[in-house]
C-alpha cells in the first residue's frame, strides 16, 4: 500500500480511473505499467485473469508460508505423540515399540494440514492488510461491474528509477489508457463520513 | 495467410442474459427482503424438530444412556449411525469446493457456496453425537482432546476414535476457514449496496474491509488454491479415518481393507444427494434458476450415478471377499447381513443406493427436477441405512450365540435423530437469509464479458 500518510484525517490517495470490462482494464493496465509509476494498483469486482502480469506483480510468496506452516504442524503432531507415548508415560502394550510411528500418522497428518491452512490464511490477511478499517473503497460500483486503476500518490523520496508522481500527469496517463471518470481521490476510513 | 479464427464455444454457465449487476441483484435479493411465509414455516418446523431433539437429549442427560436402545452386544447404535451419516453428507461440499476447483470445473461456482455451507452445518450436526453420547457433554472437551488425567496419563494416540477427533476437528476448521475466505468478496459486495446503517456496519466488519485491490486478489487467489489443495486430501482422509473406527477393530463385517475407499465413495454419494435435495428447493424458493441451471443439476446427478455404482461395487466386493477368504465368521456376517433378522435394512440400503440411481442413465430422469428430488431422498435414506447395516448387523450376532440379540432403537434414539435434522435445517435456513448463497464474484469470473467492450 502507498506510504502517502500525512497527519490529516484524509490524505491524498492518488488518481483513479474507471473501466467497463476486464478486457478494457487489461489493455489500460499495460499502458499504465509502461508509464513506470512507482505505486499503482487495480480494483476489480472479481479476479481478472492476466491482470497480475499486466501489472507486473510477482507470484505470491504465500506457498512458502504453507510449506513451513505444514512442516511445523508435522513436527508438533509427530513430536507430541512421541513425547506422550515414549517419554512422558511409556506403556508397554504386548512388547510393541513405544514410538509406533505408523499409528501416529493420521494425527500428525491432520495437524500438518491444520497448521498449513491456518498459517496461509493468517499470512494472506496480514499481507493484504485485512481486517482493513482505514481505507474505504473508492466507489461502490467496484464490487458490481466497474474496474479501476489507481496511480497512488507517492510523496516519498524519488530515486530517479520511477516516473515522479504528479496529479496532472497521472490524470493524463489514465485518460490515455482509456479510463473514464478520472479524478484525484483521498483515503478515508470505513466509519468516517 | 488467411486469418481463420476457430471459435471455442465455452459452455454457458449463467443463462437468461444476465449482466454483472444482475448477479449482484439476484444474489442479494433474499438477503434484502423480509422472509416469506414459506421461509418462516420451514424455519418454524426446523426449530420445533430441534426442540424435540434437545428436550429428549436433556432427558437423556438426566436419566443416563439407558433410555437408548443400546445393550450388549450392540454397544453402538443409532448415534454412531447418525454421526457417520452427517459427516458423510459434508463430503460433497468439500468435493465441489476443492476437488472441482483443482480440476477447473467452472460449473462449480454456482453451487460451491451452498455446498460448503452444507458441509459445515453437516459436520456441526455430526459433532453433536460424539459429544452427547458421553452423557456429560459439558465434560466432552476434556475427554476428547489430548489432555492428561489427574495422574498424568495421556489419551491413546493409537486409537482410531482419537484420530477421529483430529480428523473431524481439522476438517471442520479448514472447511470453515475456506468458506469464510470465499465469502469475503461477496460480503464486500453486499456491504457496498447496503443502505441501512447497521446493515452496512455488519457487512463491513464481515468483509474485513475488502476493497478488491489487484495486489490483494493475487494473494487471495493463491490462498484459495492452497486451501483447495489442502482440502482435497481432507475429503479422502476424513471418511477414511471415520471408517477406521470400524475397520481397525477385529469384528467380522468391520475388519475389511475396502472400508476407506468404500466410505469415501459413499460419503460423496450421500453428500451429492443432499446437495441436490437442498438446491432443488433453494433455486425454486430464491428464484436462482438462471444460476443453478438444469445443467448443473444434471452434472450432480451424473456424480450420484457414478458414486452409487462405486458403492454397489463395494457391497458386492465385500461379499466376494467374505466367500473368497474362506473365513467362516466373515462369511456368516455377510450372509446374516443380507438374509438374517435385519434383511429388511439391507435390502432398503441396496434398493435405495444401487437400484434407484440407475434411472439417471436416462437424460429425461437426470434433467427432471421431481425425479431427481425423489431419487436424492431415496439416496439419503439408503445411505442412512447403509451405516445402520454396517453398525448393527455386524454387532448383533457376535462370536457367542448365547449373547445374540435384536437391537431396536427406542423412541429416544429416533427423537434425537429427528432433532439433528432440525438443527441442520435451522442453520441452513439462516444461512440462506444472511449470507449470499451464490459466490457472486466467482460466477462473474466465469460469465461472458460485456459485449460492447470486446476488442
Amino acid at each position: 500500500m502507498s506510504s502517502g500518510n500525512s497527519n490529516g484525517k484524509s490524505s491524498a490517495a492518488g488518481v483513479i480511473g474507471y473501466f467497463d470490462s476486464p478486457d478494457a482494464i487489461l489493455s489500460g493496465m499495460k499502458k499504465v505499467k509502461a508509464a513506470n509509476f512507482k505505486n499503482f494498483d487495480a480494483f476489480t469486482p472479481f479476479p481478472v485473469h492476466g491482470l497480475e502480469h499486466a501489472q507486473g506483480l510477482k507470484r505470491s510468496f504465500l506457498p512458502w508460508v504453507t510449506f513451513f506452516g505444514g512442516l511445523t504442524g508435522l513436527t508438533i503432531g509427530m513430536g507430541f505423540q512421541y513425547w506422550t507415548s515414549a517419554v512422558d508415560w511409556p506403556i508397554n502394550v504386548g512388547g510393541k515399540p513405544f514410538f509406533s510411528w505408523p499409528a501416529f500418522v493420521p494425527v500428525a497428518y491432520e495437524v500438518t494440514v491444520l497448521l498449513a491452512g491456518l498459517s496461509t490464511v493468517a499470512a494472506m490477511l496480514l499481507v493484504n492488510g485485512l481486517p482493513n478499517l482505514k481505507k474505504r473503497t473508492f466507489s461502490v460500483s467496484l464490487t458490481v461491474d466497474k474496474f479501476a486503476i489507481i496511480i497512488e500518490a507517492d510523496r516519498g523520496a524519488q530515486n530517479g528509477k520511477y516516473r515522479p508522481y504528479s496529479e496532472n500527469d497521472a490524470i493524463e496517463v489514465l485518460k490515455l489508457a482509456g479510463a473514464s471518470g478520472v479524478k484525484a481521490v483521498t483515503d478515508s476510513g470505513w466509519f468516517e463520513n | 495467410m488467411s486469418t481463420e479464427v476457430i471459435q471455442y464455444q465455452p459452455e454457458v454457465l449463467v443463462t437468461g442474459g444476465k449482466t454483472y449487476a444482475d448477479v449482484n441483484d439476484d444474489v442479494s435479493k433474499p438477503l434484502e427482503s423480509f422472509p416469506t411465509w414459506k421461509w418462516w414455516a420451514a424455519f418454524g418446523m426446523a426449530i420445533s424438530a430441534l426442540s424435540v431433539g434437545a428436550s429428549v437429549a436433556a432427558y437423556m442427560f438426566a436419566n443416563g444412556l439407558g433410555i437408548l436402545g443400546l445393550n450388549q452386544p450392540n454397544g453402538w447404535g443409532v448415534f454412531i449411525v447418525d454421526f457417520v451419516f452427517w459427516v458423510g453428507i459434508g463430503h460433497a461440499g468439500t468435493l465441489i469446493s476443492a476437488v472441482l476447483f483443482l480440476f477447473r470445473q467452472k460449473w462449480r461456482t454456482a453451487i460451491n457456496r451452498s455446498a460448503e455451507a452444507m458441509t459445515i452445518f453437516a459436520v456441526m450436526t455430526a459433532l453433536i453425537f460424539p459429544v452427547i453420547h458421553t452423557g456429560r457433554p459439558w465434560l466432552a472437551v476434556y475427554w476428547l482432546l489430548p489432555y492428561p488425567n489427574q495422574r498424568g496419563l495421556w489419551v491413546n494416540f493409537r486409537s482410531p476414535l482419537l484420530w477421529d477427533v483430529f480428523a473431524v476437528g481439522t476438517y471442520f476448521t479448514i472447511s470453515t476457514v475456506f468458506w469464510i475466505v470465499g465469502l469475503i468478496p461477496d460480503f464486500a459486495m453486499i456491504r457496498d449496496r447496503a443502505t441501512n446503517k447497521y446493515r452496512k456496519f455488519i457487512y463491513t466488519v464481515l468483509s474485513f474491509g475488502w476493497r478488491g485491490s489487484n495486489k490483494a486478489w493475487s494473494h487471495y487467489e493463491i490462498t484459495y488454491m492452497i486451501l483447495a489443495g489442502l482440502s482435497t486430501p481432507l475429503v479422502l482422509s476424513v471418511h477414511t479415518i471415520v471408517s477406521f473406527d470400524f475397520a481397525v477393530s477385529q469384528l467380522p463385517g468391520w475388519h475389511t481393507t475396502i472400508f476407506p475407499p468404500y466410505f469415501v465413495a459413499g460419503a460423496i454419494f450421500s453428500g451429492f444427494a443432499m446437495v441436490v435435495t437442498l438446491l432443488t428447493i433453494v433455486r425454486e424458493v430464491f428464484n436462482l434458476k438462471n444460476y443453478i441451471t438444469i445443467k448443473h443439476l444434471e452434472k450432480m446427478n451424473m456424480v450420484i450415478l457414478a458414486t452409487g455404482m462405486m458403492v454397489g461395487y463395494a457391497y458386492a466386493c465385500e461379499f466376494f471377499i467374505a466367500w473368497y477368504s474362506g473365513n467362516p465368521f466373515e462369511g456368516f456376517a455377510f450372509v446374516n447381513r443380507a438374509f438374517g433378522p435385519y434383511w429388511w435394512a439391507y435390502w432398503i440400503m441396496t434398493g435405495c443406493n444401487v437400484l434407484s440411481p440407475q434411472v439417471f442413465w436416462f437424460k429425461r430422469a437426470r434433467t427432471s427436477v421431481p425425479i431427481m428430488f425423489a431419487i436424492s431422498l431415496f439416496v439419503n435414506i439408503g445411505m442412512w441405512f447403509e451405516r445402520f447395516v454396517i453398525t448393527v448387523t455386524s454387532l448383533h450376532r457376535d462370536f457367542l450365540p448365547s449373547s445374540w440379540s435384536y437391537y431396536v432403537p427406542t423412541w429416544c434414539d429416533w427423537a434425537i435423530t429427528f432433532g439433528s435434522f432440525g438443527w441442520f435445517f435451522m442453520w441452513f435456513l439462516l444461512f440462506c437469509r444472511v449470507f449470499p448463497v451464490i459466490a457472486a464474484a466467482e460466477v462473474k469470473s466465469v460469465m461472458d464479458q460485456p459485449h460492447a467492450e470486446r476488442g
